[in-house]
């Protein structure tokens, strides 16, 4: 069968509480209640649920989705071979007979029509019918479905249903403040807090900007990476040059203007 | 250097120049140009007097000459010397002797500015050229005989001119006026005097530095970047202002910037700007509005001094990076530059003090402004502190600096001015108006001005195929609705045409959205695509996973087309053309209103607005139809009301509907013009001039991907339409068949 410890996460991994997500979150899941995580692009949606699926011991299987995506790449799908056919299991539905915790990452970006296969997994009947096969799984008591999602992009194209919000609990995450956001990157990178607090400065200046140029601000990610950079002998200029102003703009003004906020930062 | 007498008296000898008032600077000039030129240069110098002596001017050339030139020669080298004399001649060979003594006056100037001989040499031609164009005479060929309406007026705006342009700058300027003035004296002196509008937005185009207008949404995206502020710039020009320089400075209406920002002392143009952003917003973050009335002046401009250096030291706190740039543009006064027995040295005392505050390696000795410092620091340690704080702390540090010459007239301002400062005009409340008992004269109100219904004019550039420029803001466009006629009108000329409107509609029904797409990679769909199914069964056959999506389908494409029908109403609209027994305009309107009929039924998005001008101050645009109006009776009535009037200025109006027109999402934008003869106006001698604007504004809607025709019912129209639209136009000869060639012409054109 398959093998669970694959899913398993056996290091503790690094997470920062920004309040009292963990306690929600612990709570949601006594009650198996599905969690939809919203926030900014590279905020923590990820690593906390990998965080919380440490904390609760559970195997986490994790789908990016992507707009190809169909019904079947979730739930599985027949395969033809020597003797006929087998049926292979999605991810989806693994998750369901081995408990996991599933996250589907990132979806919006799947097709509407796909994602309302979740839709019996994530009501009071938790069982997931596979109509091509004939079975109707019933999902293992420490199953959950966790979502994520942006509503940084939104757009007329690409939200959720509806039937598909109101069935989820909601953690709304955004960029921590200032002098905690520091102490995460901080702590992610080794570097000490000064400098991490002055990478933190110039992700303001550039999360002021968004809407007016920018589609979204420097993410905590972007930040980390920076760290990393300086971390390795680059100067701060050129990390935050690197790290945080050339990956999320092409707009000559607005470049300018990041990178005379660096040099005001790092006088 | 001193010269003996025997050796002046040998060089006085040279000179060839009797007037009595050289005798009284000779001795100073030739000691100055002793001192700095050669003994060639000596003599060319005397040469060049002599030379300017003899053009009959009287004494006044020639003590500018011995004045300027020692300086001059120093600076550009000696050949200077010669260049001038030599120009100086000539100039006193013409009718323009007149211009002699302002020539000369720019010369110590036009020096220092242009900074190289060869740079000086271009100078004196731009001015020998100048004055040969627009000198003239009476009978045409033979030498001028009358004198330049406009080179004194122009030589006396030179130095202020090269402060603000360089000589390239001046070159174009001095080029678009003598193109378009020539032949024009009084206008040729307005424009050359600075006075006319043009003269000036020439003028500020050619201007050199960080212009304000290019980097508008950096300085925005600055201020809110960095100090999270959403702020209205208004730019105040620095240009002509020259006896009070105008300062930046905030108020509820806005940021007042300067327009444009020379680099200075290492600094960018665009980085003096932050730098100026940085301290109002600092002042906007951190100042509290502190009431004026008990404090004397001098009072005041300590506290503003003491509050600058305050919410900058809080600012630094922010970004340190400012403190290097401030610096840089901080004066740096030296400490014995003011004597305090001689002159008012308050503005040189708080200079230093704020410049010690911003550099801590100031090196200043002064006992009182090194207490005062450290006292500014102890403040600044503190948890909280205000505005009145700094007030206070200025007030003992005034007090403590008093001197008996504050009060003297001549004060001193070398190295005192902070450039990136605002003049803290909103720290200030003031309580009583003044110090008068009572206000007899009330506030003036200003007299209300008579509001016009119409909407402000938009200004357009129109292009001038004869200096390949483009004249600025030069047409006023102004824009308004059609007024209504009588609704049964068109529904009558619709019924009049029904027949053709039948064979129409057939054209129609076959052109709506019919278009098949593919669209593949479906996992159901109406067809197998075979490329992907074998792709497929390859990857199944090899033992990956196979794509299930081997089907294909199709749907139809829509239409995505805007159109905007901008319609001539020029006067010639109301003419009975040969063979006709109806005007143009009603021609031109059964035809809109099939094409109008038309349109709808095909749903394209579409628009129709008619133009017609009287002089480039009035072009009038008026709407009949908008992208969002359905073809209703109020449409309709207003084709019904079409007026005709006036000229045809086509080229604004194109502008103007291409405004419209790039706002429209629609892959495809069809600009249909349709007009009954060329483009002109009463106040375009040059017939030309309108057509190649027209041409110009074609290309620049080519550029936008919008796509212009041209319906021409002028039978003349080939002599120029092709020469506009290149290709893009029709002339229909038999007008007559108007109503029936428009909406086959837009089918066929969107087919």
């Amino acid at each position: 069968m398959t093998d669970i410890d694959q899913y398993r996460i056996s290091e503790e991994p690094f997470y920062q509480a920004q309040s009292e997500e963990v306690l929600l979150y612990q709570a949601a899941y006594e009650e198996r209640l599905p969690v939809m995580v919203k926030g900014p692009t590279g905020c923590g949606k990820s690593r906390f649920v990998e965080y919380m699926a440490w904390k609760l011991n559970r195997p986490l299987i994790t789908v990016a989705c992507n707009e190809d995506m169909t019904a079947s790449d979730l739930v599985g799908r027949f395969l033809l071979d020597a003797d006929g056919t087998r049926w292979l299991d999605g991810p989806l539905t693994v998750a369901a007979r081995i408990g996991a915790i599933c996250y589907l990452d990132e979806i919006v970006e799947a097709r509407q029509d796909s994602t309302v296969v979740i839709h019996p997994l994530t009501d009071h009947r938790r069982t997931l019918p596979l109509d091509k096969k004939g079975e109707l799984v019933s999902a293992h008591q420490d199953f959950q479905l966790v979502i994520s999602y942006n509503p940084g992009y939104q757009s007329l194209m690409k939200d959720l249903k509806q039937s598909t919000k109101q069935r989820f609990s909601s953690l709304v995450f955004d960029y921590p403040e200032a002098s905690l956001e520091a102490r995460v990157v901080a702590r992610e990178t080794d570097t000490p807090l000064d400098s991490a607090t002055q990478l933190v400065k110039i992700a303001g200046t550039a999360r002021n900007l968004k809407g007016h140029g920018l589609d979204e601000g420097v993410s905590t990610r972007l930040l980390v990476y920076a760290a990393r950079l300086i971390k390795q002998g680059v100067t701060p200029r050129s990390a935050c040059r690197m790290a945080l102003v050339d990956p999320i703009t092409d707009d000559g003004d607005i470049r300018s203007t990041l990178c005379h906020a660096i040099d005001a930062v790092f006088a | 250097m001193i010269v003996d007498t025997e050796r002046l008296q040998a060089y006085r000898g040279q000179l060839t120049c009797n007037f009595e008032q050289i005798d009284s600077i000779f001795t100073e000039c030739m000691s100055a140009a002793v001192g700095c030129l050669s003994e060639k240069g000596v003599k060319d110098y005397l040469d060049g007097a002599s030379l300017i002596c003899m053009i009959g001017r009287g004494a006044e050339p020639v003590l500018t000459y011995l004045e300027e030139m020692p300086q001059v020669a120093r600076q550009l080298g000696e050949e200077s010397l010669s260049l001038i004399s030599q120009t100086v001649w000539k100039l006193s060979r013409s009718p323009n002797g007149r211009a002699i003594p302002p020539f000369l006056q720019t010369i110590a100037e036009a020096a220092r500015r242009l900074g190289s001989p060869e740079m000086l040499t271009y100078y004196c031609e731009l001015v020998l050229d100048f004055m040969e164009r627009t000198s003239s005479s009476i009978h045409g060929n033979q030498a001028a005989t009358i004198p330049s309406p406009s080179l004194v007026d122009l030589l006396e705006r030179i130095p202020g001119l090269l402060n603000e342009l360089s000589i390239q700058g001046l070159h174009n300027w001095l080029e678009y006026g003598l193109q378009h003035y020539l032949n024009h004296p009084e206008r040729q002196r307005d424009y050359f005097s600075l006075q006319s509008p043009d003269s000036r937005a020439i003028l500020q185009r050619e201007r050199h530095g960080t212009l304000y207008m290019d980097h508008e949404r950096k300085l925005d995206l600055y201020m809110r970047a960095l100090w999270n502020r959403d702020e209205l710039f208004v730019p105040y020009t620095s240009a002509y202002d020259q006896l009070r320089k105008p300062l930046p400075y905030f108020d509820d209406r806005g940021i007042r910037v300067p327009d444009v920002y020379d680099d200075l002392s290492q600094v960018r143009g665009i980085d003096r700007y932050r730098a100026l952003l940085a301290h109002i917003a600092a002042h906007k973050r951190w100042t509290t509005v502190i009431v004026a009335d008990n404090y004397s002046p001098f009072q005041r401009i300590a506290i503003e001094v003491f509050e600058d250096s305050r919410v900058e030291y809080l600012a630094r706190l922010e970004y340190p990076g400012l403190e290097s740039l401030w610096l840089r543009l901080h004066p740096a006064p030296g400490e014995n530059d003011c004597d305090p027995e001689k002159e008012s040295c308050i503005r040189h005392r708080l200079a230093m003090l704020s410049y010690a505050v911003l550099n801590p390696k100031h090196g200043y000795s002064n006992p009182d402004l090194l207490e005062f410092v450290s006292r500014f620091y102890q403040l600044m340690q503190q948890e909280i502190h205000s505005t009145g704080d700094a007030a206070a702390l200025a007030i003992s540090y005034i007090a403590r600096t008093r001197r008996q010459a504050d009060l003297s007239s001549s004060i001193y301002f070398t190295d005192t001015e902070v450039d990136y400062r605002d003049d803290n005009r909103h720290m200030w409340r003031f309580i009583e108006e003044g110090d008068e008992e009572e206000q007899f004269d009330e506030e003036r109100r200003p007299e209300k001005t008579e509001e016009s219904g119409r909407l402000p004019p938009r200004l357009y550039p129109e292009w001038d195929y004869k200096s390949r420029l483009y004249r600025p803001d030069w047409v006023s466009l102004y824009e308004s609705l059609h007024p209504s006629g009588e609704v049964a009108l068109i529904n009558r000329l619709l019924d009049k045409h029904q027949a053709l409107a039948k064979h129409l509609r057939r054209i129609l029904d076959l052109l709506k959205p019919q278009q098949y797409v593919r669209i593949r990679y479906q996992e159901e769909g109406s067809e197998l695509d075979l490329d992907v199914a074998i792709r497929s069964l390859i990857d199944f056959r090899g033992g990956a996973q196979p794509d299930p999506r081997i089907n294909m389908s199709h749907r139809h494409d829509g239409r995505d087309i805007a159109v905007m029908l901008l319609l001539d109403l020029s006067e010639s609209l109301n003419q009975i053309p040969e063979g006709c027994n109806q005007t143009i305009r009603e021609l031109s309107q059964e035809a809109v209103a099939l094409l109008g009929w038309s349109i709808e039924h095909l749903g394209d998005e579409f628009a129709i607005a008619g133009f017609s001008s009287n002089t480039r101050h009035e072009v009038r645009y008026q709407h009949i139809k908008g992208y969002s109006e359905p073809w209703d009776d109020r449409v309709k009535a207003r084709l019904a009301g079409m007026q005709a009037g006036y000229s045809t200025r086509m080229g604004a109006a194109m502008r103007h509907a291409a405004h419209y027109l790039e706002a429209r999402k629609a892959e495809k934008k069809l600009l249909l013009i349709l007009t009954d003869g060329e483009p002109h106006d009463i106040d375009e001698a040059d017939e030309r001039l309108l057509i190649e604007d027209t041409h110009k504004a074609v290309q620049e809607l080519d550029r936008q991907g919008i796509y212009s025709f041209c319906v021409n019912l002028d039978p003349h129209a080939d002599n120029y339409v092709q020469d506009i639209f290149g290709d893009q136009f029709t002339v229909i000869d038999r007008v007559e068949s108007l109503p029936r060639k428009l909406p086959e012409l837009f089918v066929s054109l969107t087919r």
